[in-house]
C-alpha cells in the first residue's frame, strides 16, 4: 500500500478522484436541499445509455469503440438531459406523479443501457476496446487518463464556478421558488442552470464511481455536512471536502485490494462518515439530542417530585 | 386633482390549472393605500389571484395594471409573503440571511448583498420585533416568528404595495394582533396591503376593504358595502353560521356602486331581498 503513493499514476487518479468527491459534494447539497436526489438517480443510470451509444458510434466511425472520456462524457450529458427532458413532457402531458415518471424513465434508459452493453460484450465478431466498458457500472477510477482528467477537471471546475457566481440565486431559488419568481428572478433559467450542474456533475463522476452508485456520492457528503452547521456556505464547503475525502481514501482503499471495483469503495468510506455525523455532531446529532432529552426529563422529574418551581 | 390611479386594476383575468379553471373571467380594481381582506372557500383561487398578478402562475387571458402599468416590466413594485408553510423551514439558514432574501431582487444578477442590505435587513427585523432573533437558525423559529421573518423580508422590498397570503394560519392570537397593528402602521403610511383572510369573524376589525371570492369575483369594495351576508352565502354557496353578528352587514347601507361590484357576475343585492 505504501508504494501507491509513490505510484505516480495512481497518485494522479487519487487526486482525480478526490476532485470529483469535491465537485460532487458541492453540487449535491442544492441536489440534498430541492430534495431532487431521485432526479440524481435517473440521471446517473440514464448515463450508462448515453455512454453505450457513443461508444457503439465510436466503433462504427473508427472501427473501434472508444473508452476516452472526451467521447463519453457528451453522450451521459445528452442521455442525462434527454431523460429529465423526457420526464418533463410526460408531467406535462400526463396526470403521473414526479416519481412515478422518474422511475419509469430510470427503467427505460437503464435497461436499454444494460441491454446494450450485454449485446456489445456478446456480439460477433468481437467490437474491439469492448473490454472493460463493464466498469462503468461500478466504477474503475485506476483507468482514468491524463486526458479524461483534463476533462473532468474543466467540467467540474466550471460548474463550481457558476455556482459561485449564481450563488445568491441558487440560494433563493432552492428555499422558495415562488418568492423567488415573484421579485423578478427568472426562475425557469435559474432551474435549467441547476438541472445542467447536476447532471454535469453527476457525469464526471460516473467513471470512478459508477452510474449505479453515483448518487450516494452526491448526496451523502451534503447529508453528513448539514448535520454538521446550520449556514449554506459552510454546508457547501463542508460537503466538498467530505467528498474529496471519500473519493480520495476510496480510490487509494479500493487500488490496495487488487481489482475491487471503486464505487463500493468510496460509497462505504462516505457511509462510514455520514453514520459518525449522524450520531456525534452538536445539536443534529444522536448522541447530543438523547444528552438534551436526558436533560429535559430529569428536570421533568424534579418539577413533578415537587421540587424547585 | 387628478385621480392616482389604482395599486392594482385586474380585467378579464382567466386563470387554469391544466383544464379546470381557477378563476373565470375576473375584473378587480383596488384603490391605493387600502388595507384589503380577501376571502372565499377553500379553492375559490384566492392565493391564484395574488400569483396571478405576480406573474408567477400564467395566465390564460386578462391583463394587469399595477400603479397604471403593466406589471412585468418592473417586478419591485410588490412585496409578496407566501403562506409560511410553502417552504422548508429546516433550509440551513439564519433570520438575518432570510431577510437579506428580500434585497436580492433590487440588485441584480451576479451583486451580493453587503453591508447597506444587511443594514435594511436589521431594521426590518427591528420593525417587526426581531431584531434578537437575526442569528438565530430560521428552523428554530416558533410559528408566528416565522411569519414576522417572513413579513421583514417583504418589508426590505420598500414596495408601495404588499400581498399576503393567509398571514394568519396556525400564528398565536398575540402575533396576529401585533402583525394586524404593523399592516395598519403601513396602512397608515400609505402602502396598499392585501391579506387572503380565512376568518370571517375579524374582517370588519381587520380591513377597510374586502373582496369577495370564489373562482370570479362576488363583491369588491368597501367592506360596509361589499361583506354583507347575502353577499357571503353567494360567496360559499349557503347560509354561514357560527359567526356570530360581527359575520357581515346584515344588509347593505347604501345601494352598491363601487365599480368592480358592478361587474360582478351576478348582482349583489337583488330588489325583492331588500
Amino acid at each position: 500500500m505504501f508504494e501507491f503513493f509513490n505510484d505516480h499514476t495512481l497518485r494522479t487518479v487519487c487526486l482525480g478522484t478526490a476532485g470529483i468527491g469535491a465537485v460532487s459534494g458541492a453540487i449535491g447539497c442544492f441536489a440534498y436541499l430541492r430534495r431532487q436526489s431521485l432526479i440524481g438517480d435517473v440521471v446517473a443510470h440514464s448515463s450508462l445509455l448515453g455512454i453505450m451509444i457513443f461508444f457503439l458510434a465510436s466503433y462504427l466511425i473508427t472501427g473501434e469503440g472508444s473508452k476516452s472520456l472526451t467521447v463519453l462524457i457528451p453522450g451521459a450529458l445528452l442521455a442525462g438531459v434527454a431523460s429529465l427532458m423526457l420526464t418533463r413532457w410526460i408531467l406535462a402531458q400526463t396526470r403521473l406523479k414526479p416519481d412515478s415518471a422518474l422511475g419509469v424513465m430510470l427503467a427505460i434508459f437503464f435497461g436499454s443501457g444494460i441491454l446494450l452493453l450485454r449485446w456489445t460484450q456478446r456480439a460477433t465478431p468481437n467490437i474491439p476496446g469492448k473490454r472493460g466498458l463493464e466498469d462503468y457500472l461500478f466504477g474503475m477510477a485506476a483507468a482514468m487518463t491524463r486526458s479524461d482528467l483534463w476533462m473532468i477537471g474543466v467540467l467540474g471546475v466550471s460548474s463550481i464556478l457558476v455556482m459561485l457566481l449564481m450563488w445568491k440565486e441558487f440560494k433563493l431559488f432552492t428555499f422558495d421558488p415562488v418568492f423567488a419568481q415573484s421579485t423578478g428572478l427568472k426562475t425557469h433559467w435559474i432551474d435549467t442552470l441547476m438541472l445542467l450542474i447536476l447532471v454535469v456533475g453527476i457525469v464526471i463522476g460516473i467513471q470512478s464511481v459508477g452510474v449505479v452508485l453515483m448518487i450516494a456520492l452526491l448526496v451523502t457528503p451534503a447529508s453528513s455536512a448539514r448535520q454538521w452547521t446550520g449556514h449554506l456556505g459552510t454546508m457547501v464547503l463542508l460537503a466538498a471536502i467530505f467528498g474529496a475525502i471519500c473519493g480520495g481514501a476510496g480510490s487509494v482503499l479500493s487500488a490496495s485490494f487488487s481489482k475491487v471495483p471503486t464505487g463500493p469503495v468510496i460509497v462505504l468510506v462516505a457511509t462510514l462518515l455520514f453514520m459518525v455525523s449522524l450520531t456525534a455532531a452538536p445539536k443534529r446529532g444522536l448522541i447530543a439530542r438523547l444528552i438534551k432529552r436526558r436533560k429535559l426529563e430529569k428536570s421533568a422529574q424534579i418539577v413533578a417530585a415537587g421540587g424547585d418551581q | 386633482m387628478p385621480k392616482a390611479s389604482p395599486a392594482i386594476a385586474i380585467k378579464g383575468l382567466t386563470v387554469a390549472y391544466d383544464s379546470v379553471p381557477v378563476l373565470w373571467n375576473v375584473d378587480l380594481t383596488i384603490e391605493q393605500g387600502v388595507m384589503m381582506g380577501v376571502v372565499g372557500p377553500n379553492g375559490a383561487g384566492k392565493s391564484t389571484l395574488l400569483k396571478a398578478v405576480l406573474g408567477v402562475v400564467p395566465k390564460l387571458a386578462g391583463e394587469v395594471e399595477v400603479l397604471g402599468k403593466r406589471f412585468l416590466s418592473d417586478r419591485q413594485q410588490i412585496g409578496y409573503v407566501p403562506q409560511r408553510t410553502s417552504v422548508d423551514w429546516d433550509f440551513p439558514t439564519t433570520v438575518l440571511d432570510l431577510v437579506k432574501m428580500g434585497t436580492y431582487g433590487r440588485l441584480g444578477w451576479f451583486r451580493r448583498p453587503g453591508a447597506k442590505e444587511k443594514h435594511d435587513a436589521l431594521a426590518a427585523l427591528d420593525r417587526f420585533e426581531m431584531r434578537q432573533f437575526a442569528d438565530r437558525q430560521i428552523g428554530e423559529l416558533s410559528g408566528g416568528q416565522q411569519q414576522r421573518a417572513f413579513l421583514a423580508r417583504a418589508y426590505v422590498q420598500d414596495a408601495p404595495i404588499y400581498f399576503l397570503d393567509e398571514p394568519f394560519a396556525a400564528v398565536d392570537a398575540t402575533t396576529e394582533k401585533a402583525i394586524i397593528r404593523l399592516l395598519k402602521d403601513l396602512r397608515d403610511e400609505g402602502k396598499t396591503i392585501v391579506v387572503v383572510h380565512h376568518d370571517l369573524t375579524t374582517i370588519i376589525d381587520y380591513f377597510d376593504a374586502i373582496t369577495l371570492v370564489n373562482k370570479k369575483i362576488i363583491s369588491s369594495g368597501p367592506v360596509e358595502t361589499a361583506f354583507t351576508s347575502d353577499l357571503l352565502n353567494k360567496t360559499y354557496g349557503g347560509p354561514i353560521k357560527n359567526c356570530g353578528i360581527d359575520c357581515g352587514f346584515a344588509q347593505p347601507p347604501v345601494q352598491l356602486r363601487h365599480p368592480a361590484a358592478s361587474n360582478a357576475p351576478a348582482t349583489p343585492v337583488e330588489a325583492d331581498d331588500v
